[in-house]
């Protein structure tokens, strides 16, 4: 499970990774008379992590309510993990951006992980206890939160919840990660702990990750693509590509510059590209 | 009756076959409204439990006054309303006003209802107080029919059914069905509620349908620990308060809510003292 990314994806373009991870052809969603996008053709091979940013209202929350089979398209098609969408959310994993757990609600760590990888299925669950009990120690070892999988969820900290999530949503073993600002208002370090969490993942198992966020900075690194939303126009391609000021200026449709410094980008004149302040959630209807 | 409580009266009383009748319904009573009220809290329900048992409570004086059995007309009306209930959005913002408007005008029902009731008056205080001792063989088999009904298709979305409970934007990503486990659990709750009308009375049952789950939640994260305890503690409260108030006059009510709350506060104070050390390392 540790070969380079290269070595291992042939393995795995059997069957169930023959499809790309994810197909958009001709998408197209509106709400009324607002596009928020449009003739979206987009293919994320499996492995590539592709990073969705956009100010907010441009779409980047409800493209992964089109892909979990939440939101249906205006036009177009798509397919996720080689299905329709809804039809293989087993094989989706979902990571919400942090947010506080009811310091009250029984419920350990270690439940909070189990329901990634059986929550979705019918009946309480007493068959294959000792295999599921395994399977979820495996998985909370590999985002090193073993020592606190017992304690309530409610009572730990965001950081601490954040890799609680990153192990709810790779404990089914999953072909797409979709992450909807999964570091928001955590500090440097659990930004840095969690991105490299999902970017391990990717590269030993082939899961390709769509990654929305309104801050680049902490995952460009692990970035292949950038798809990039402002009010239904788009621009997909390398961060080199599409993080430039000609690039951006004409997304934006006002001047906007792009400035390397160190190994971060700063971003000028792009509205409302700052802080989340109506942070979405999937589950909104 | 010298003191308030006769031991031997009460040994006595354990035989008789209707004592035995009331402590096999309190016992069944006591395991599905343990089992529910570990996820009616992770729910927040307190306030649709509280406004389906009034509800009931009408449709039981409903029933009076049309001569047929109160178990049917509690169960009609709580199944009714729980539908209603369960239809408003978990997150509406109205929700709870919604709740208080329906619980209003539902109990206003009842009262109207019952006070066009002739017949004997007990019949009237059993509804909001509960006449589990008066539970005869024909509302048992009702109760336990029920149960097992209620117990069954609860065991079937246990599962999804806690996790949109308890981490809904993730179960929805999952593709678990919110919508509607939360209508099918809430017509789970009206029955159950509807059963615990005929037996504490619909002005107490809360405490059989409510303060298990939360005091066992306030001593364990584990969920199934959680449920055990909710059932055992559920069961000490009804069993007890039927058994110490055997040899009194006193309802049965009483008893079932002061035990009830007793552990409550038992387990409210467990659950502190083991928390606040805890916040006293990490900070």
């Amino acid at each position: 499970m540790t070969a380079p990314k290269a070595s291992v994806l042939p393995a795995l373009t059997g069957d169930a990774r023959s499809e790309p991870a994810v197909l958009l052809a001709g998408a197209g969603l509106r709400y009324g008379q607002r596009v928020l996008w449009d003739a979206l053709d987009l293919t994320v091979r499996p492995g590539e992590f592709i990073a969705v940013l956009g100010p907010n209202g441009s779409g980047k929350t409800s493209l992964l309510r089109v892909l979990l089979g939440l939101q249906p398209l205006t036009s177009g098609t798509v397919r996720v993990a080689g299905s329709a969408p809804g039809a293989g959310n087993r094989h989706i994993g979902y990571i919400p951006q942090q947010r506080v757990l009811d310091p009250a609600v029984a419920l350990r760590g270690r439940d909070l992980v189990g329901f990634g990888l059986d929550g979705h299925r019918w009946g309480i669950g007493l068959r294959d206890r000792r295999a599921r009990r395994q399977t979820v120690a495996a998985a909370l070892q590999a985002v090193g939160a073993t020592h606190y999988a017992d304690n309530p969820v409610g009572r730990l900290s965001g950081g601490e919840q954040q890799r609680l999530r990153v192990a709810q949503a790779l404990v089914g073993d999953p072909d797409v990660l979709l992450c909807d600002e999964p570091l928001l208002s955590l500090d440097l370090a659990h930004q840095r702990a969690v991105s490299d969490l999902i970017d391990e993942r990717r590269r030993t198992a082939g899961t390709a990750v769509l990654f929305v966020t309104h801050e680049i900075n902490p995952v460009l690194p692990l970035v292949d693509r950038v798809l990039y939303l402002v009010d239904g126009r788009f621009m997909i391609g390398t961060p080199a590509e599409v993080m430039t000021s000609e690039t951006l200026s004409a997304l934006y449709r006002t001047r906007v510059d792009v400035v390397r410094v160190r190994d971060q980008i700063v971003v000028v004149g792009a509205a409302d590209r700052g802080d989340c302040e109506h942070p979405h959630h999937v589950s909104g209807t | 009756m010298g003191t308030l409580f006769d031991f031997n009266q009460a040994v006595q009383l354990l035989s008789r076959g209707f004592v035995q009748t009331a402590l096999l319904a309190g016992a069944v009573l006591g395991l599905v409204a343990g089992v529910l009220a570990p996820l009616i809290v992770a729910r927040n329900m307190a306030f649709s439990v509280h406004a389906t048992a009034e509800i009931a409570f009408s449709g039981g004086a409903a029933a009076l006054l049309l001569g047929i059995s109160v178990g049917y007309g509690a169960l009609g009306a709580a199944v009714i309303i729980a539908i209603v209930l369960g239809l408003l959005s978990r997150r509406d913002t109205e929700r709870d006003s919604v709740i208080g408007v329906l619980l209003a005008f539902g109990l206003g029902v009842g009262v109207l209802l019952l006070s066009m009731y002739t017949g004997r008056s007990s019949n009237k205080f059993g509804l909001l107080v509960g006449q589990i001792v008066g539970v005869d063989s024909m509302s048992l088999a009702l109760l336990v029919g029920s149960s097992i009904v209620v117990l069954v298709v609860l065991a079937m979305i246990y599962r999804p059914l806690r996790f949109a409970s308890v981490d809904r934007e993730v179960a929805v990503a999952r593709g678990v069905p919110d919508a509607w486990l939360t209508v099918v659990f809430a017509v789970l709750v009206g029955v159950a509620t509807a059963l615990g009308v005929q037996t504490v009375g619909s002005l107490l049952v809360m405490s059989l349908m409510i303060t298990p789950g939360a005091a066992a939640n306030r001593v364990t994260a584990n969920p199934l620990l959680a449920t055990v305890l909710s059932v055992v503690f559920a069961e000490v409260a009804i069993l007890g308060g039927i058994v110490l108030s055997l040899p009194t006059s006193v309802p049965v009510s009483p008893f079932v809510t002061a035990i009830s709350f007793v552990i409550y506060l038992v387990c409210r104070a467990v659950g502190t003292a083991r928390v606040t050390p805890a916040l006293a390392v990490r900070t």
